[in-house]
């Protein structure tokens, strides 16, 4: 006898969308708002003043060298005429990151404040991440249809797991003494979590938006098969003509997208570049070694 | 239990300022099961094996007074952390009392324990545990911040506080850029900061290299001295329980087994345990001239009239070759010998005592180490008179009651 899971799930999609549909509207509502808003800004963008903000961004956060790369990069992806497709992907990536955040930090804080909590959304994140990233097209279309928004959604699930888990890691491996010492002086519990283990869990924090950006780039071409749009689109035109020029041009946009993007976030969680910090901490303090103790 | 308490109170004495009264700590789940254990005579071990509970305190009673430095001492694993913790609540006992200016710490309501923490009781720890998102200002700040007391104002008593510690140039700086000692100062500037009248201190200098450790502790009772708040001090260093402390409280496996001055503790240790701390201590550090002076010598009132013959007689009688000379109110004038009085009675000087005052003896101060004065007892060929601030005198330390004292501890 065969035991067909796949029928209750049909049944429980068609039972959501026949019941909740103000539900999914909403949420169809906000999230498009975000998506669309960002995308409006980037895509309004001129190339020149994008490629020198990304310019000056990478010379602030990581280097002269990387910004000379993101420079000649970017060139090449205007080249390329994938310049709009590369931000139409990337305000995908921010709006799915931005939901991710806005679900992920506090269910991180969530679960680093409770075991019961931890041990129930431990498991949904291993399946979460173990499900074959094309799975979650499939619902997501169903109940937004095709486009944007059931692309970010898409994105929003496969790619909230980091985000979640290097939060709650992240508070939880704050110095047991730091805790102690904000209890000592009298926090409330609020005041524990945004004076002490919030900022000391920042660098585990922006590790996992970091990799929650990086999956959802990854996801973000894939829902270009729900019609989300941008460079997904041009690697999918190369697999159906199978033109082997466009869907590399496409698979280099992408590739370029990545670097830039790890680079820079991932100087989020650090201290900012050595010379920056003595320039500006010479300006503003001329003896900025101290001497030994009086 | 050898426990040497003031249990038997029952009017509250003003003087104490906290009163842990047969207090249990016990790790683990099944706390009651342990406490049968443990009132059966039970070993932390056999607990631990048969109810995977671990004692951290051991029914504990004693008082801290306002005011004093009383100090935490015993080995690794003994329960010094544990009890520390306890006044704060950091850890929650499991049972007993812990009443702090009469108000009971282990049933007060989490709003109030929270205002105790803030503008009470403050505390420093080993690692200092500044925290490396903010300046050394900012952590001085930290306690009035979470307190709620306005930026003007916190900043101006974080300031203060790292003045007090001789920090306020660093204010802009980095915790990580200070020294040890130098972070430890801003760990006493944060737990100053707040004015806090208890403040706990757990190994704070345990860290710190010999030096520096040194220079802390003469800076805590320099800070004591200024302004006197009631530090109860984690230490598992005897030298230093010794320097600082003006109690000490030793435990053993999460027991309290004595509770004492150091004098006390080192004259008459409850155990082989609280014996074994001071096997190796120098006591010569430890003990002032006056804690070993001794009223063995004769001693003369210098009256208007005496002669030399009165002295003479009283030496004889009680065979002494010295006498210390008196005045009416025990000043201590000097010391004379026979052959000094009968040389002067020979010369027929006007006044037979002070003509024979032997001139190699200078008394020495009753606050004086030991150990700084061991030279001149050994060198002198008469046992040397003591005297204290007021230049009353004490007693005498003679060669042999010197080594009987060194070897106290031999
Ligand atoms: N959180 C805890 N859970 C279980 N057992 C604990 C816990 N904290 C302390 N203990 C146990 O309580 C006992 C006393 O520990 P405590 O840390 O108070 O000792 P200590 O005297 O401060 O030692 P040290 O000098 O090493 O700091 C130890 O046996 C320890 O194993
Ligand atoms: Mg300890």
């Amino acid at each position: 006898m065969t035991f067909d899971i796949g029928d209750g799930v049909d049944s429980a999609v068609n039972y959501i969308l026949d019941n909740f549909a103000p539900l999914l509207d909403a949420i169809a509502l906000a999230i498009g708002t975000v998506t669309n808003g960002i995308q409006g800004v980037l895509l309004a963008t001129p190339f020149l003043l994008g490629l020198a903000l990304f310019v000056l961004l990478s010379l602030w956060r990581v280097g002269i060298g990387f910004a000379v790369f993101t420079g000649l990069s970017l060139w090449l992806v205007d080249h390329m005429s994938l310049w709009s497709a590369m931000m139409e992907t990337l305000s995908l990536v921010i709006a799915s990151t931005l939901v991710a955040m806005l679900i992920g930090l506090p269910l991180g804080i969530a679960m680093a404040r409770s075991n019961r909590v931890a041990a129930i959304v431990r498991p949904v994140l291993d399946l979460m991440q173990t499900m074959p990233a094309f799975v979650y097209l499939i619902p997501a279309a169903m109940f937004f249809g095709l486009g944007a928004v059931p692309g970010t959604i898409a994105t929003v699930i496969f790619s909230m797991p980091p985000v979640v888990r290097l939060t709650n890691l992240g508070i939880r491996q704050v110095h047991v003494e730091f805790v102690e010492a904000g209890n000592a002086f009298g926090c409330t519990a609020a005041q524990l979590l945004f004076k002490v283990q919030l900022p000391n869990a920042i660098p585990s924090i922006m590790a996992g938006v970091n990799q929650t950006i990086m999956l959802s780039l990854s996801m973000v071409v894939i829902a270009s098969m729900i019609g989300a749009g941008g460079i997904g689109n041009t690697v999918l035109t190369g697999i159906q003509r199978l033109d082997v020029g466009t869907g590399f041009e496409g698979g280099i946009a992408v590739v370029i997208l990545a670097v830039i993007l790890d680079r820079i976030t991932q100087s989020l969680g650090k201290e900012r570049a050595g010379i920056w910090r003595t320039l500006l901490r010479g300006a503003a303090q001329p003896q900025a070694t101290p001497a030994a103790a009086a | 239990m050898a426990c040497t308490t003031e249990s038997g109170l029952t009017e509250i004495d003003p003087q104490v300022k906290i009163s842990i009264r047969n207090v249990f700590k016990i790790f683990g789940e099944r706390p009651e099961k342990a406490l049968a254990l443990l009132k059966a005579g039970k070993t932390k071990a056999e607990i631990h094996a048969s109810t995977g509970c671990s004692i951290g305190v051991n029914n504990a009673s004693f008082d801290i007074r306002a005011g004093e430095i009383f100090v935490i001492m015993g080995l690794s694993g003994s329960g010094k952390s544990t009890m520390l913790r306890l006044l704060n609540r950091l850890i929650e006992p499991t049972f007993g009392t812990i009443e702090m200016d009469g108000r009971d710490v282990t049933r007060m309501p989490r709003r109030e324990l929270i205002a105790l923490r803030r503008h009470e009781v403050s505390m420093v720890f080993q690692s200092f545990a500044l925290l490396p998102n903010r300046t050394v200002l900012g952590n001085a700040a930290f306690g009035l911040e979470v307190a709620g007391v306005g930026e003007a104002e916190h900043l101006r008593r974080a300031h203060a506080a790292l003045k007090a510690v001789g920090l306020e140039a660093y204010g802009d700086s980095r915790t990580d850029e200070l020294s040890g000692g130098m972070k430890q100062r801003v760990g006493l500037a944060r737990a100053l900061a707040s004015e806090p009248s208890v403040l706990l201190m757990d190994e704070a200098f345990s860290a710190l290299d010999p030096l520096i450790r040194t220079e802390m502790q003469d800076e805590l009772m320099r800070l004591q001295a200024e302004h006197s708040r009631t530090i109860v001090f984690v230490s598992h260093d005897l030298d230093e329980a010794m320097r600082i402390g003006d109690r000490i409280c030793i435990m053993q496996n999460g027991q309290v087994v004595q509770v004492g001055t150091p004098d006390e503790i080192v004259l008459k240790p409850a155990s082989d345990y609280v014996r074994s701390f001071f096997r190796n201590v120098d006591v010569s550090q430890i003990f002032r001239a006056g804690d070993v002076a001794r009223k063995t010598q004769v001693t003369i009132i210098e009256r208007q009239g005496v002669s030399a013959a009165a002295a003479l007689e009283r030496m004889q009688h009680f065979d002494r070759d010295i006498a210390i000379i008196l005045g009416r109110d025990k000043t201590y004038h000097g010391v004379v010998s026979r052959t000094s009085l009968i040389e002067a009675a020979g010369n027929g000087a006007g006044d037979p005592y002070r003509s024979a005052f032997l001139t190699d003896i200078e008394p020495i101060r009753a606050s004086e180490s030991l150990s700084s004065v061991l030279g001149r007892v050994a060198s002198s060929a008469w046992p040397v008179p003591v005297v204290d601030d007021d230049n009353h005198y004490l007693g005498s330390i003679s060669k042999s009651a010197l080594l009987e004292t060194l070897d106290r501890t031999a």
